[in-house]
């Protein structure tokens, strides 16, 4: 009977699909993904604990291997904030004014994204390089920028270039500038806007794409290479190191400091999927549990 | 205060969105900018608010030229017809806002914010709700929230865009009552747009009409409703019956329909009927009634003429059993104009 069908034990959603459907599309997906990305994962951690946990953080606690450590973590400490602000200006002059050649920017912004993070390393080269524009400037005034840290943190600052601008600028542009004339019609000078009203009501999305930008420039590998001239303990950064080592066919050395660079990329995933938690919603606020 | 508008022009690309406004606005008046929209009302608002900048004219408030003044120096109070309230702060912090940025001896201290934003909670009567978040908010209490938080700044003239224009229709005839009180009880010059002429005839003291970037006619509510300037209003504002036709010997007439001109350039013309200045007149023209139903105090009736054009008659509910079958009308009142 009709009436039957009706009932709330068979009732159905128009978009649900038959069980087998389901289980095979979700099957494939996590079949998947354990084949391309938890197996290698399992694997970097296997292999670096092949021969202990003692040999591993053997690996890891050497001059060397700290000094890419270091490396790593100055350079996203440099990288990081520096990419941050000028994400926050591009996408606030970008999203809230309108001003000519800003699809240039706009265009300009995506421009590390579309070129090979080599060419990128060899533009720094030609740019900075002995045989380059400045090298002789460079030379006697012995400035070092390739094959030294400078050159690093250069190529790991454009390679992450558009994380955080790009996280921000829709983000803005959905907002639209409403609050920022309120803010202002009650007599807010530009600045005290911008911090006051523009930035709290972007702070989550900043975050994120301080995290991606975070997560790449400690992972950066092509461009780094090329300017880095891989003199261990100087310009060694993690994912070099972890290069040397492994041609070096030292192989529990290269597991055990990747499967450091591992951690820091779970840690920045905990942490993203932490602000996901935090952040009720898709509408950016909503204060619905519990305070500030 | 008194705001001056004068010869004010304004283009968005090439397409003009204000030509030649002028416009005075008395101190402690509650002016309505009503028209379709783009008409250029809002532009007007923002101009006023120094949201926008026009391409030539001035913009004086009492007297003193505001024109590219910036919106933080002209002490203005603006409620945006999304609310725009700012969504990370409670209700307290919207409104204080205007009070926190200022700076040094301007600044207010935090007992006199504190006393200041309960007094503009209980005007708009949400005492209690100051540490609520706009998203916990109905959207009438959101507006009131936006009204109050332009209110906090103690502003020398209130604007107001679409107030009311996405609340649902009980709620927006609450906060007109309330609008009003708020007016009058502050005193503050206020300026509002709308485009429902219900809302701008039933709130404001004068109303301006605008059409294409211009304004057609300024005037209090009943000016603008019974002696409309132009076709534009008079179509506009209240219900009307349209009919084209031509002018000659000081009469117009279209079909059967027969009404004083005088005055108005002979050819083609087009004349406005209210529905309630058509009454039943043995002296008049025919038409066939179609359907008379009664709603309230009165009778709408639906009605043809006899060269086929309809015709709309509001009558009291009383009259309704007289409108059956074949009635003559007369027009006690219409507006003509020269096509």
């Amino acid at each position: 009977m009709a009436a039957a069908k009706n009932s709330l034990e068979g009732r159905r959603r128009a978009t649900d699909d038959p069980l087998w459907a389901k289980v095979l599309v979700i099957g494939t997906v996590m079949a998947f993904l354990a084949l391309v990305l938890i197996l290698p994962l399992a694997a970097v951690f296997a292999e670096a604990l092949r021969k202990g946990l003692d040999a591993a953080l053997l690996a890891i606690n050497n001059a060397d291997a700290l000094a890419a450590v270091k490396l790593t973590l100055i350079t996203a400490a440099i990288a990081v904030p520096f990419n941050a602000a000028f994400g926050l200006c591009a996408s606030w002059a970008i999203a809230k004014h309108d001003f000519k050649g800003k699809a240039l920017l706009i265009t300009l912004i995506d421009l590390p994204f579309s070129v090979s993070p080599v060419v990128a390393g060899l533009i720094y080269v030609l740019i900075f390089g002995l045989q380059g524009w400045f090298g002789d400037y460079l030379v006697d005034n012995d400035i070092k920028i390739i094959f030294a840290v400078p050159g690093i943190v250069l190529a790991t600052v454009f390679v992450t270039f558009p994380f955080v601008a790009r996280e921000l600028i829709p983000l803005m542009q959905e907002q639209g500038t409403a609050e920022e004339e309120a803010a202002v019609s009650m007599g807010a000078s530009g600045l005290t806007t911008f911090w006051r009203v523009t930035a709290p009501n972007v702070r989550w999305g900043l975050m994120y794409g301080v995290l991606l930008c975070n997560a790449r420039a400690m992972g950066e590998f092509g461009a780094v290479s090329v300017v880095s001239g891989h003199i261990r303990g100087l310009t060694n950064t993690m994912p070099l190191h972890v290069e040397i080592l492994y041609n070096e066919y030292d192989f529990v050395g290269a597991f055990a400091v990747a499967a450091l660079l591992c951690l820091l990329a779970v840690v920045t995933l905990v942490l993203k999927t932490a602000l996901e938690v935090v952040q009720p919603g898709n509408s950016g606020f909503g204060r619905g549990r519990g305070g500030h | 205060m008194t705001i001056s508008i004068r010869s004010v022009d304004k283009k968005f690309e090439r397409y003009p969105a204000l030509s030649r406004v002028d416009l005075e606005i008395a101190d402690g008046e509650l002016l309505a900018l009503l028209g379709p929209s783009g008409s250029g009302k809002t532009t007007l608002l923002r101009t006023i608010a120094g949201l926008e900048f026009p391409d030539a004219g001035q913009v004086l408030f009492d007297g003193e030229d505001v024109t590219f003044a910036s919106a933080a120096d002209r002490r203005v109070g603006f409620v945006f017809q999304q609310y725009a309230l700012f969504k990370h702060m409670t209700v307290a912090k919207n409104i204080a806002f205007g009070l926190d940025v200022r700076k040094g001896k301007d600044k207010p201290s935090k007992a006199e914010i504190a006393q200041r934003v309960e007094d503009l909670l209980k005007l708009v009567e949400l005492d209690g709700l100051g540490k609520r978040y706009p998203s916990q908010l109905s959207g009438g209490q959101r507006q009131r929230v936006a009204l109050s938080r332009a209110l906090a700044v103690q502003p020398s003239v209130l604007l107001l865009d679409e107030p009311f224009g996405a609340l649902d229709a009980t709620v927006r005839k609450s906060l007109r009552k309330e609008l009003r009180r708020v007016h009058d009880a502050t005193g503050v010059t206020t300026i509002f747009v709308t485009h429902d002429q219900e809302e701008a005839l039933e709130l404001a003291d004068r109303v301006a009409i605008l059409n294409k970037g211009s304004i057609e006619q300024i005037g209090t509510p009943d000016q603008v409703h019974d002696q409309p300037e132009t076709a534009f209003v008079c179509g506009f504002v209240g219900e009307a019956n349209c009919f084209e036709g031509q002018v000659g010997g000081g009469q117009f007439s279209a079909g059967a329909l027969r009404l004083p001109a005088g005055g108005v350039r002979e050819g083609s013309a087009t004349a406005y009927v209210r529905p309630h200045d058509f009454v039943l007149d043995d002296a008049g023209f025919e038409v066939r009634v179609d359907r008379a139903h009664v709603q309230g105090a009165l009778t709408t009736v639906s009605a043809t003429a006899a060269d086929g054009r309809p015709i709309e008659i509001s009558a009291s509910r009383a009259e309704a059993p007289r409108f059956q079958g074949t009635v003559k009308i007369v027009a006690r009142k219409a507006h003509v104009y020269a096509a």
